[in-house]
């Protein structure tokens, strides 16, 4: 990390950051899975899922897939929950993620492109970044 | 190759009971009827917290949310939706209304708006790079290169915002007097002791968006001048430390935090302190002494910490969540936010929504929202179709609200005219089966547990609230008890010191506020309907309806049911320690609790 000495310095990594994001986001490449790692997930479990993502993915041999922990999205009754972007499909939720559904959401979802059954929770609230209201 | 389109049906309980597994047999039937099977994915899934205008299904990637519906419309969905691009007028929720307590377009079904929780389960918050991505810092940066202090403080008192730590001072008076008030040296604190029992929106907050604290204390030290905050935070919570140390560190690094702060001239930095869990800590001043090195007790006011607080010096002290709002507030504008919640109370407020309900969760609704959509809507009810008795609001300083006001707005003002206090954010749910004098009894347990003693009517008053609310629980109190108690409580009200002292008496006088029926019947006819005062029940077994399976045997801590299989099974009434396993277990029905 180099010091920003400067506003312009700020304004120039956020437009950096932005636009490689667009632009990952346009090449339609990556598929991100948010892991929730706050301390309700964790007691959840979200640790051992957090294991088996990245332990499947390097044994199916997943390219273009990110995993990575966030904060909490509020769902408490059904911890563990991550947040699934796949390009060209809708962003998903699943609920109540253990290893093992997991590993099924890399096989179907990741790897086939359909959607688990009776796994996905609603997302609770619009992103007022994002969709900017 | 991805499906075109999805079809989500709720399959939550509420939705299940109207059918929506059948709606999803026939959607699928339909899909394969008209040759869309390969185009369309029908999945079932959890609740939509909406369950009001269940069942619910939504087509994605559309987002139309329909309403209501019944199996006999899953023709009608596959054949003109799915088939023909068309959207069921009948059915379809009209999501573009905005709702009255929002003064913007807003996706209206969800009810929830997250403005302080707007990063958390979107960035990596060891990352600081995420959250500049999502706009992080830029308030900072527009306060620090185009706003005066002044206009920084016009702005808060514009949006409205007051404190989230349970009081609801306005922010802007707080930041104000301390910027007038002339000193050479000034600190920001952050009320990060979230204590109340049942309540972790701070903790969330913080392990979810940690910069989010960090900038608007950069912030509020530009504006009233000063040069150093701390986050005084609970050592137990290990996660939410490391995080914030993690996004010091990366924000000292970038140079967000630290001298001449991107070449403007303002110096700031923060320190973490930990709290070592008391819970009166969280009262301002008591929490000033404790940065301090001193022992956590509360001094009294005025002066006020905005004038004399850390080291004697003018203090800014706001809790986590009014942190969070702030630089939301600078980016989008003061007016935004003022367009949220009600007329005295603006803005969203994040619920830890807890107890008998179905969907427990971290909630942020806009202010206004009513008490019933979050229980039944949002939270999908009570747990296994009891029925519900109460909401508890404001952990040990707060009250209960029954049924009959389920339908209040959320704000400040409005909660504190039903003998409940907004408090920082803990909602327990509760059913047919909490007991009220029980209920007191926990929370005055509580409150004399962290009273620090320093003043009597807290000392004492609680003290004698308890031993009362323990003799009533155990059949042994006089119908003279209530008055002595309401007399107490009152006093308390009147001379205690703090917060803590004052607020001790709420769980009490609330619950006889509004259940007073309940003391009565521990009183006069010893019995306690929900059975929750272990001295007041007996459980016995019906030997008509025993069938004899021995599970409640089986089961027993204690071992003190006996009988032979296939035949009724007795209680040893002088071993039971009324711990109802029995009562839960029983599949028929045979176990009485009386």
């Amino acid at each position: 990390m180099s010091k920003l000495k400067t506003r312009e310095d700020l304004v120039r990594l956020r437009e950096e950051l932005k636009s490689k994001e667009e632009k990952m986001q346009k090449e339609g490449k990556i598929t991100r899975i948010l892991v929730g790692m706050a301390t309700c997930g964790i007691a959840a479990g979200a640790e051992e899922t957090m294991k088996a993502f990245q332990e499947h993915i390097e044994k199916m041999g997943l390219v273009n897939v990110e995993v990575k922990p966030t904060g909490c999205i509020g769902k408490c009754s059904v911890e563990p929950t991550v947040e699934v972007q796949v390009p060209g499909m809708p962003t998903v939720i699943y609920g109540r993620v253990t290893p093992d559904t997991a590993r099924k959401i890399l096989e179907k979802h990741v790897a086939q492109k359909i959607l688990l059954n009776e796994a996905i929770q609603d997302k609770p609230a619009i992103d007022i970044i994002k969709e900017g209201v | 190759m991805p499906y075109k389109r999805y079809v989500v049906i709720c399959n939550a309980d509420k939705c299940k009971q109207k059918k929506s597994n059948e709606i999803y047999e026939f959607i699928n039937k339909e899909l394969i009827a008209q040759g869309l099977k390969e185009e369309v994915q029908v999945v079932k899934c959890g609740c939509f917290g909406f369950c009001s205008e269940g069942p619910i299904v939504k087509i994605l990637p559309d987002e139309t949310i329909y309403c209501h519906v019944k199996p006999e419309d899953a023709k009608d969905i596959v054949q003109t939706h799915l088939l023909k691009n068309q959207v069921l007028k009948n059915l379809v929720y009209d999501n573009s209304q905005s709702r009255k307590n929002i003064g913007f377009k807003y996706d209206n079904y969800r009810k929830q708006l997250r403005i302080v929780l707007r990063n958390c389960g979107v960035i990596d918050p060891e990352n600081i790079y995420d959250y500049i991505a999502r706009d992080g810092y830029k308030a900072l940066e527009k306060a620090l290169f185009e706003l005066k202090p002044d206009n920084i403080i016009e702005e808060l008192k514009i949006s409205g915002l007051r404190g989230r730590g349970g009081a609801g001072y306005p922010t802007w008076k707080k930041w104000q007097i301390t910027k007038e008030t002339a000193s050479d040296i000034k600190y920001v604190v952050c009320n990060a002791d979230e204590g109340d029992p049942g309540a972790y929106m701070d903790r969330s907050t913080i392990e979810g968006d940690p910069h989010s604290i960090i900038e608007a204390m950069a912030i509020c030290g530009y504006t009233v001048g000063a040069s150093y905050g701390y986050i005084y935070i609970r050592a137990e919570y290990p996660l939410a430390i490391k995080r914030l140390e993690i996004a010091i560190n990366q924000a000292r690094e970038l140079g967000l935090l630290g001298k001449n702060i991107l070449g403007s001239g303002f110096d700031f930095d923060i320190e973490l302190r930990y709290g070592a869990g008391a819970y009166v800590c969280g009262e301002e001043t008591a929490l000033i002494a404790s940065i301090e090195g001193n022992r956590g007790m509360p001094k009294p006011r005025p002066p006020f910490p905005s004038t004399k607080g850390l080291w004697g010096k003018p203090t800014v002290i706001n809790n986590v969540e009014t942190w969070a709002n702030v630089p939301v507030i600078l980016t989008r504008g003061g007016k935004w936010f003022a367009s949220i919640g009600t007329d005295t109370s603006k803005g969203t407020k994040v619920f830890a929504l807890t107890g008998k309900v179905n969907n427990s969760g971290l909630v942020e609704v806009p202010m206004g929202t009513t008490l019933r959509e979050l229980v039944f809507d949002i939270g999908g009810g009570i747990k296994g179709g009891k029925k519900f008795k109460a909401v508890q609001t404001g952990g040990p300083s707060g009250g209960v609200i029954p049924e009959e006001y389920l339908d209040t707005p959320i704000g400040y003002e409005n909660l504190q005219q039903l003998g409940a206090i907004m408090g920082s954010g803990g909602l327990i749910v509760m059913d047919e089966d909490d007991c009220m004098v029980d209920i007191s009894k926990f929370y005055l347990q509580f409150a004399v547990d962290e009273s620090c003693g320093k003043c009597a009517p807290c000392r004492i008053g609680g003290k004698q609230l308890l031993e009362m609310l323990n003799k009533i629980s155990q059949g042994k109190g006089d119908i003279e008890d209530i008055d002595n108690m309401k007399r107490i409580c009152f006093a308390m009200q009147k001379a205690s010191l703090c917060g803590l002292g004052q607020n001790t008496p709420n769980p009490v006088l609330s619950t006889l506020k509004y259940f007073e029926e309940e003391y009565i019947e521990h009183i006069k006819d010893k019995k306690c309907k929900a059975g929750k005062c272990r001295d007041l029940v007996t459980f016995t077994i019906d030997p008509t309806k025993c069938v004899g399976c021995g599970l409640c045997a089986i089961k027993c801590p204690v071992n003190c049911i006996s009988g032979e299989k296939q035949k009724p099974y007795t209680i040893d009434q002088s071993k039971c320690i009324k711990c109802g396993t029995c009562y839960e277990v029983c599949k028929f029905g045979a176990v009485i609790r009386k």
